[in-house]
């Protein structure tokens, strides 16, 4: 199998033209890139926003459920729904591409309205008593202690979006789950095992720079990198690390566990 | 709804074979989970390593993850042990954690009331921590198993028998009734797994209903 990787890797011929690994590489990252992207901008002002006002609890319920649709059924019945509709190239990419939208928005819609609704009322009340409005509370007070659940979201959106890319290659979408599939068809092993480590890597070096942006983003306050005096600290609230720590005291996050990793 | 009612014996014997290939690594994992939860819960220094070590292996995507196996193990690919140990990884992957936080939940009090009545080392952890685990566990396991319902018919990709044929088959014929019928069995299933759990997590934890009844 190692050998078999290797002689395919090392073969030039799949290092170039439209499906040389660095064309399929790119696709897969732009797919995955539209995707994400426009799940956070749908997802993410929903998420804050149920949290925010503590409205419409039943979308992220409802978000919910619809993780246990199986993703490969609902890609196959949505391009069966909406590919006769569209009559140009976009026919096969454009399905796949709303059915990654839909399965990328369930982890962060519950990851933004966990994060805005596990913030502390006394931090909220604190910066409404400092005169700050409705806004200004969720810019500078909630959005920032909801960071960690609402990246951790973020990654396990883009990682379902990454494996479940793979899978749309079987309606036609590019990317390197074409070596899977194609290598799948024509009994080619090496390829399809090749396809596979391709997709594996590019899965773990997403969650690691995922993880390295959490690092930034997330203010020191509440990742708890910067200690602080006393255990009475309210930023640390809602923070996940807080919520496993053994004070007896630490708040656990409502989030559901499916929301991390 | 015809169709559904036509295949009736062929959608049960299929969601009977994906029961098990998504219930079987939902035991195993478990058994797997509860050792290095226990010791990311009591060993400070293990748990970073052990948490992010078996988070790494739920970001491998399941279609590499059911090519690769067949390699690894020097199994044929359509062979469901390389289904049931692709399952049993991501059950542990998202487990692990789920224990080591149950672990954690237990009331130290509890835990140190339980040692001044003479329990000790093992038999405390299987009388007192465990018990008192069980609602975090549950909740952790309804998650994982909803997962492995989902994740299990992406193996009719690679051809193994299961629910998912019904999708594959139906999306290579343009019928959507029998995707339909695939996705609602799949959806089914994961409903009845999740109330299952639910069930016995009841059963094993008597003291929560005697709290209910009394409130």
């Amino acid at each position: 199998m190692i050998d078999d990787l290797v002689t395919w890797l090392q073969d030039p011929a799949h290092w170039s033209g439209p499906d040389g690994v660095p064309a399929r590489l790119s696709e897969h990252v732009v797919y995955t890139a539209v995707t994400v992207l426009v799940a956070v901008v749908l997802a993410v002002p929903l998420g804050a926003w149920v949290g925010h006002t503590g409205r419409g609890r039943w979308l992220v319920t409802g978000a919910n459920a619809l993780r246990a649709v199986p993703s490969l059924g609902l890609l196959f019945a949505i391009s069966m729904l909406v590919g006769p509709l569209i009559q140009s190239s976009l026919a096969f990419t454009l399905p796949s591409i709303i059915v990654l939208v839909i399965l990328a928005i369930p982890p962060l819609l519950s990851g933004s309205y966990a994060g805005v609704e596990s913030v502390d009322p006394a931090a909220r009340d604190a910066a409404r008593g400092m005169g700050m409005r409705g806004p200004q509370v969720l810019a500078q007070v909630e959005l920032p202690i909801a960071m960690p659940l609402l990246l951790s979201g973020l990654r396990s959106a883009t990682l379902q979006v990454i494996a479940t890319a793979t899978i749309a290659a079987s309606i036609s979408l590019g990317g390197l789950g074409r070596y899977l599939i194609d290598g799948l068809a024509a009994r080619d092993l090496s390829q399809m095992v090749a396809g596979s480590v391709l997709v594996a890597l590019l899965a773990l070096f997403t969650d690691g720079a995922l993880a390295l942006v959490q690092r930034f983003l997330v203010s020191p306050g509440i990742s708890g990198r910067r200690t602080r005096v006393g255990p009475t600290d309210v930023a640390r609230i809602g923070s996940p690390r807080a919520g496993v720590s053994s004070t007896p005291r630490g708040t656990s996050p409502a989030v559901s566990p499916n929301g991390s990793d | 709804m015809s169709w559904a009612l036509d295949h009736l014996g062929e959608i049960l014997s299929r969601a009977g074979q994906h029961a098990w290939l998504a219930g079987i690594p939902l035991v195993l994992g478990l058994l797997i989970a509860l050792p290095l939860g226990w010791l990311a819960a009591r060993k400070a220094w293990l748990k970073g390593p052990l948490l992010s070590g078996t988070g790494l292996l739920y970001t491998i995507p399941s279609l590499a993850l059911f090519i690769l196996l067949p390699s690894i193990l020097k199994r044929g690919i359509l062979d469901p042990v390389n289904v049931i140990v692709a399952m049993t990884i991501y059950t542990v992957a998202l487990l692990t954690r789920t224990v080591a936080d149950a672990l954690s939940s237990v009331d130290p009090s509890t835990r140190a009331a339980a040692t001044a009545m003479g329990y000790g080392g093992f038999a405390r952890f299987r009388a007192v921590d465990l018990p008192l685990a069980v609602p975090v566990l549950a909740a952790g396991l309804r998650v994982a198993a909803v997962s492995n319902v989902s994740i299990v018919s992406v193996a009719s990709l690679i051809g193994v028998n299961q629910l998912g044929y019904f999708l594959t088959n139906g999306y290579a014929r343009s019928f959507a009734t029998e995707v339909w019928v695939g996705i609602i069995a799949c959806v089914a299933l994961a409903v009845v797994f999740d109330v299952a759990i639910h069930g016995i997590a009841r059963l094993l934890t008597p003291w929560a209903r005697a709290a209910e009844a009394r409130s």
